[in-house]
């Protein structure tokens, strides 16, 4: 059992303040993400709780054990860092045995201990190489398995996967789910791509600008974001925001207008919103309809079509960004063509001057 | 496939006529170093190299060593001593025509008298009458000698003149002024680079601005104030510690300077890793850096080495200049004013205190060029 506490932590660089009174609760067992853009501080949060960065005001405790002034080695993690960290002059044996060593542990409960590790990873075969001469993604088994034969309590990963190929970043992601189920442990991984947020994790925290901006299940964030921030970040392709103005609130739901050609309710309100507010109508681009009415319909030319196979993409012509519409794979809709998109009343959502989504 | 570019070529060139530059007087010295010192004095050390045409003057014996044999007088010699390298291809009797006979040839003097020579410079001399003059006949011979060489210089300077008993004094002060500060440096870059402690920046700035301080303006004030320390503990003035220390101080800060330098292009995520594996700043530096930094180590060696080892100031002014003191490049100053005309005693010296700093280049050179471009590319 390793719970994870952090209780209103703030972290400074100089006079910039990167984590504002950051407060989390990682259960025991669970996979979290920490997920948002470069600069979010999200690695400092990994750090911090590593404890390769201090902290300024706060508790972070593992355990229910306070280990704010606790070295890295007495706080029973391990971590995983983005360009691997491999020591390279030793060979893949002494990189997974380095921290056993230093525990001083047997011989045989090392070499025990790395075989078993090496055979989860399917890197038994390289035992004996040198980091210099494996790939990528050899290179980060290693640098998991280096993780795995200590045995920590939590696993901390540094985007892990971001010097990979695509390919071997997909058969990774795989294998570290698989990973967690086997090993039950508790991980915190941080990345700043949402499919591997929305693909591993029990738990998502987006982090926005040193502040947790929403936490819960990938499902919860995508069908239920709190702000705008996190609609626009979950999800791909990113959710269309329309700029428009309430024109009608009743109890239980608000009237908006939808770019001049109609109107749609929508099932949610919000206590601060009065008629007139400028709002922002967000809607996936999966959830718009081609070539029905909905609730509510739109009319505009589409001026780039993308064919993935599996569906395709339209970009419509409107004013700021382009509207992007899912539609099934084998459309036949081509570049010029003025395509009516119908809108889902259920499936939007409004976001206030604040960005604070309408509930 | 290497582009050949006129930049490179002339490049190439450059580096050519450097390397030539550099190698001939070496090598001049070299061979210098081994020839005959006679030979040394009149000739140019490349003349030795080929096999040459010497015309050389000798005069046979006299009347004291005339045999009678039947009806001849006869006078048998050699010319000169054994040398097999040395072969004679003509000889004359006349200072006008000094190849005049071949080999086997008779040449007949005025006086009758005839003469023969081998190639080995024995020579048969006869007479029908008695010989009667006190001295022989000159013979001018030409002979073909190949190159010759001699390490009697060595011998000579080696354990007569003392350059030897001064090598092993340059050992003995250029190996502990080379390791001392090369573990006090590897210590103190490795807290400059990787341990947070208050006043790192200042420190680093002071060494930095120590780098430029010359080394003639500090020697005098550190060796007053190594000699009132050395009083209080009876230790001589002058001595081998004393060097030990003056060349640690000296070289303390390039050396220092260089290795964090070097240590600072190692990934931070690495040392991370390994305190999240559990490893204390000391294991850290023995298991990790240590390993890496061999060929920093080794070029920050070389440099501090070739340093102590050319040294003259340092080693003027805290040793002693008697025998069990004085340093290579201090008996070679020395010998040039007593023995400034003996080139032999000069070039042998010259080569002896060369023969360390090449053999130290060669065995470590590898490590050096990949000391100097360590960091510079992704390894």
């Amino acid at each position: 059992m390793a719970d994870i506490n952090i209780n209103t932590v703030n972290k400074y660089y100089g006079d910039v303040h990167v984590i504002k009174d950051v407060s989390l609760d990682i259960k025991s067992q669970s996979f979290t993400v920490l997920v948002g853009p470069s600069g979010c501080g999200k690695s400092t949060m990994l750090r911090m709780i590593a404890g390769l960065e201090d902290i300024n005001s706060g508790t972070i405790s593992i355990d229910g054990q306070v280990v704010n002034d606790l070295p890295p080695k007495q706080r029973n993690i391990a971590m995983v860092f983005q360009s691997y960290a491999l020591y390279p002059h030793m060979t893949v044996f002494d990189n997974m045995a380095f921290g056993l060593k230093l525990e001083k542990r047997s011989k045989d409960e090392i070499n025990e201990r790395v075989q078993e590790a090496a055979r989860i990873l399917q890197i038994e075969d390289y035992l004996h190489r040198k980091p210099k001469q494996l790939s990528g993604g050899q290179r980060q088994r290693v640098a998991i398995g280096r993780a795995i034969t200590r045995k920590p309590k939590v696993f901390l990963f540094d985007e892990p996967l971001s010097n990979l190929d695509a390919a071997l970043r997909v058969q990774m992601r795989v294998e570290l789910a698989k990973l967690h189920d086997q090993l039950n442990a508790t991980m915190i991984y941080v990345t700043h791509d949402q499919t591997e947020a929305m693909t591993l994790a029990n738990d998502i925290v987006v982090l926005d600008e040193g502040i947790v901006s929403q936490k819960g299940s990938p499902m919860d964030l995508y069908n239920d974001p709190n702000n705008l921030f996190v609609g626009g970040f979950i999800g791909s392709p990113k959710m269309n925001f329309i700029s428009t103005k309430i024109t009608s609130k009743s109890n239980d739901k608000t009237e908006v207008d939808l770019m001049g050609s109609s109107k749609i309710s929508i099932p949610k309100t919000s206590a601060s919103a009065s008629e007139g507010d400028a709002v922002q109508l967000g809607i996936r681009p999966e959830h718009l309809i081609v070539n029905q009415d909905g609730d509510g319909s739109w009319e505009s030319k589409v001026f780039v079509v993308e064919k993935l196979g599996s569906g395709t993409f339209l970009y419509l012509e409107k004013e700021g960004e382009p509207l992007v519409v899912e539609t099934e794979g084998d459309s036949n809709i081509k570049v010029g063509d003025t395509v009516k998109v119908g809108f889902s009343a259920s499936r939007c959502h409004l976001f206030d001057s604040s960005q604070q989504a309408f509930k | 496939m290497k582009k050949f570019t006129y930049s490179s070529i002339l490049s190439q060139l450059l580096l050519l006529i450097f390397v030539i530059i550099w190698i001939i007087p070496t090598f001049g010295l070299f061979i210098s170093s081994l020839r005959d010192k006679d030979l040394l004095a009149i000739s140019g050390w490349w003349t030795s190299l080929t096999t040459t045409e010497v015309n050389e003057i000798y005069r046979m014996s006299g009347m004291a060593s005339q045999i009678q044999e039947e009806d001849y007088f006869i006078i048998k010699g050699k010319l000169f001593e054994n040398n097999p390298g040395k072969k004679i291809q003509s000889f004359g009797i006349t200072s006008k025509k000094i190849n005049e006979f071949k080999i086997g040839e008779v040449a007949i003097f005025k006086d009758e008298s005839k003469v023969t020579i081998d190639e080995n410079g024995n020579y048969l001399w006869k007479s029908l009458t008695e010989f009667t003059k006190k001295k022989g006949k000159r013979i001018f011979t030409t002979s073909l000698s190949p190159p010759s060489f001699t390490f009697d210089n060595y011998k000579e300077v080696l354990f007569k003149e003392g350059i030897g008993r001064a090598f092993i004094n340059t050992l003995a002060v250029a190996l502990p002024s080379t390791l001392i500060p090369l573990i006090i440096c590897s210590f103190f870059a490795y807290a400059l680079t990787w341990m947070k402690f208050f006043g790192r920046d200042t420190l680093l700035a002071i060494i930095i601005a120590s780098l430029v301080v010359p080394l003639q303006m500090s020697l005098i004030p550190i060796l007053t104030i190594y000699n009132d320390f050395g009083a209080l503990f009876g230790v001589a003035a002058k001595s081998y510690p004393g060097v030990w220390m003056a060349h640690t101080g000296f070289g303390l800060a390039s050396t220092t300077f260089l290795l964090r330098n070097f240590l600072k292009s190692l990934p931070n995520e690495m040392m991370e890793a390994a305190k999240v594996d559990g490893a204390s700043h000391y294991d850290i530096f023995l298991k990790i850096i240590l390993p890496l930094s061999i060929p920093a180590f080794a070029s920050i060696f070389i440099l501090q080495f070739l340093w102590c080892w050319n040294d003259l100031l340092v080693g003027l002014v805290f040793l002693d200049q008697v025998p069990s003191e004085i340093i290579l490049t201090a008996k070679l100053k020395e010998l040039l004013g007593s023995r400034g005309e003996n080139w032999e005693i000069l070039t042998t010296g010259a080569f002896v205190s060369m023969t360390i700093p090449l053999f130290i280049f060669f065995a470590l050179q590898r490590y050096f060029i990949r000391g100097l471009v360590a960091g510079s590319v992704k390894g």
